[in-house]
């Protein structure tokens, strides 16, 4: 058993709710233990960083000494809250000036952070820690012939914190794969969907989130999956008005890698909230579960 | 006397940009370059000329999407994804007000709700950006009522809850921010 401070994200209770339910189900399946950071605050993402940098630090901050009280690293599920929290534990570390002063702003709550916290993205546990291979070995339900586009959008892999490449990615790749589905060439992995963006300059972004759809499309997946909350919201939840404002026809679930997961280690599909995915994930749903039913029905021929 | 290059040089990770050698490997990766009145390579320039009024009055940092690809590509380490966080910051605390994007008030009412809930509330954001736009919502009335099916459909998946919430060190949340502002000022 792993133990991890986990830090689920504002959204893993609203707009995510599926990436935090789903993240807390295939925990104890992989045999770790995710432990809640107790009264987390939101991390400050790029809005509040954006409206004043520094402050935001010592948001962020709250959290990391929070964190080091235990002394396990910090995981997150969401991308947004892992490019923050490891940005701000490492301006932190970098400067002792900016440390000084946010230990004496924490000191007003009795809190105090020095510094020995490692922020870490749940994919990253999910691939280094856990290992694909570890999953494999637990899958109940393999996704053979499933065709996965792996989106990693932005934050998980750039700017670099050396977890994987920054343009041509390959672990949430070999996540997928590890479940015996199909992980497809998928050239806009790595490129932004909007962002938050899309609230403030729809107009605007757009088409960013259409290409992506585009190129998933294109290779035939039956499904995109991501690990990014905001990434999921732009493609799922705006996919009927990216059909209408481009007269186009998409219809392509987008799952969270973990429910993706969740399911092919024989996980309920309720469990893991995919209930809460707009476009309905049913087609994907039906392949798996015909083909557990082929697979127990026709036992010979799958040993061949 | 401080420089605008001076005050851009001391934020968190706007210490490289005179490492900037001008090569546009930044505007050439921005996936939005098209819609700034200034791209990224030209506001470095910008910057470094001294032209703050200019610089914090575009409405360029607010088209920044935040997906580093111009920093994982920079072959100089410069970060101009942290620059704009910077200048946004700047444009900011000075007061300087920014025409032709609502992003600002967009990032207003997130942070309105975190230092309220010590927690993103969607729902209240959502209003409250609203609500900060209002008179471009009534001169758009057909776009503005299109946007309810979206609204509603998150809601239907119990993805935009409406009540929010609250941190119980919320109190202290906002007492370490008083504070840090107070340490900061005094430095």
């Amino acid at each position: 058993m792993r133990y991890y401070s986990y830090f689920p994200g504002c959204s893993a209770e609203s707009t995510g709710l599926g990436l935090g339910l789903s993240t807390e189900a295939i925990a104890a399946p992989l045999d770790i233990e995710l432990v809640e950071l107790e009264d987390w605050n939101c991390c400050g993402s790029t809005p509040y960083g954006s409206l004043d940098d520094e402050e935001s630090i010592v948001v962020a901050a709250r959290n990391l000494a929070l964190a080091e009280k235990s002394g396990f690293d910090l995981v997150t599920p969401c991308s947004s809250c892992y490019v923050t929290l490891a940005g701000a534990n490492r301006h932190l570390q970098e400067r002792p000036k900016l440390m000084t002063q946010v230990n004496e702003a924490l000191a007003v709550a009795g809190l105090e952070y020095k510094g020995s916290i490692r922020v870490r993205h749940l994919v990253d546990v999910l691939y280094n820690d856990v290992t694909p291979e570890f999953i494999a070995g637990e899958v109940k339900n393999r996704l053979d012939g499933l065709k996965v586009a792996p989106y990693y959008g932005c934050q998980l892999v750039r700017p670099r914190y050396g977890l994987d490449d920054t343009e041509h990615p390959h672990t949430l790749d070999d996540l997928v794969e590890c479940l015996g589905a199909e992980a497809v060439n998928f050239p806009m992995k790595a490129r932004c969907c909007g962002g938050s963006l899309t609230i403030s300059e729809e107009k605007n972004v757009l088409e960013l989130t259409r290409k992506i759809l585009q190129s998933a499309a294109q290779n035939g997946s039956q499904c995109i999956v991501t690990p990014c909350p905001l990434c999921q919201t732009n493609l799922d939840a705006y996919q009927s008005r990216i059909n209408a404002r481009f007269r186009a026809d998409f219809k392509i679930p987008v799952l969270f890698i973990t429910q993706l997961i969740g399911l092919a280690l024989g996980l309920e599909a309720k469990s893991l909230g995919l209930d809460t995915n707009i476009v309905s994930p049913r087609e994907v749903l039906d392949y798996i579960y015909n083909r557990i039913n082929y697979v127990t029905t026709h036992p010979t021929e799958e040993r061949e | 006397m401080t420089t605008f290059l001076d005050e851009v040089k001391a934020t968190p990770g706007g210490e490289h940009i005179l490492a900037c050698i001008q090569c546009g490997t930044c505007t050439g990766s921005c996936p939005m370059a098209s819609q700034m009145e200034y791209p990224p390579r030209k506001i470095i320039a910008m910057i470094r000329a001294g032209k703050r009024d200019e610089v914090l009055s575009s409405n360029s940092m607010w088209f920044c999407l935040s997906c580093y690809m111009c920093t994982a590509r920079c072959p100089r380490g410069v970060k101009p994804t942290e620059i704009a966080h910077a200048l946004e910051s700047l444009a900011n605390q000075q007061g300087f007000r920014i025409g032709g994007t609502s992003t600002p008030s967009f990032y207003r009412s997130f942070v309105s709700s975190i230092r309220s809930n010590g927690r993103v509330h969607e729902f209240g954001v959502m209003v409250k950006f609203y609500l900060s736009i209002l008179p471009e919502l009534i001169l758009h009335p057909v776009a503005t009522i299109r946007m309810a099916p979206l609204g509603l459909r998150l809601f239907n998946h119990k993805r935009l809850p409406l009540k929010a919430t609250k941190i119980k060190g919320r109190q202290d949340l906002s007492r370490i921010i008083q504070r840090f502002r107070e340490v900061r000022s005094s430095s």
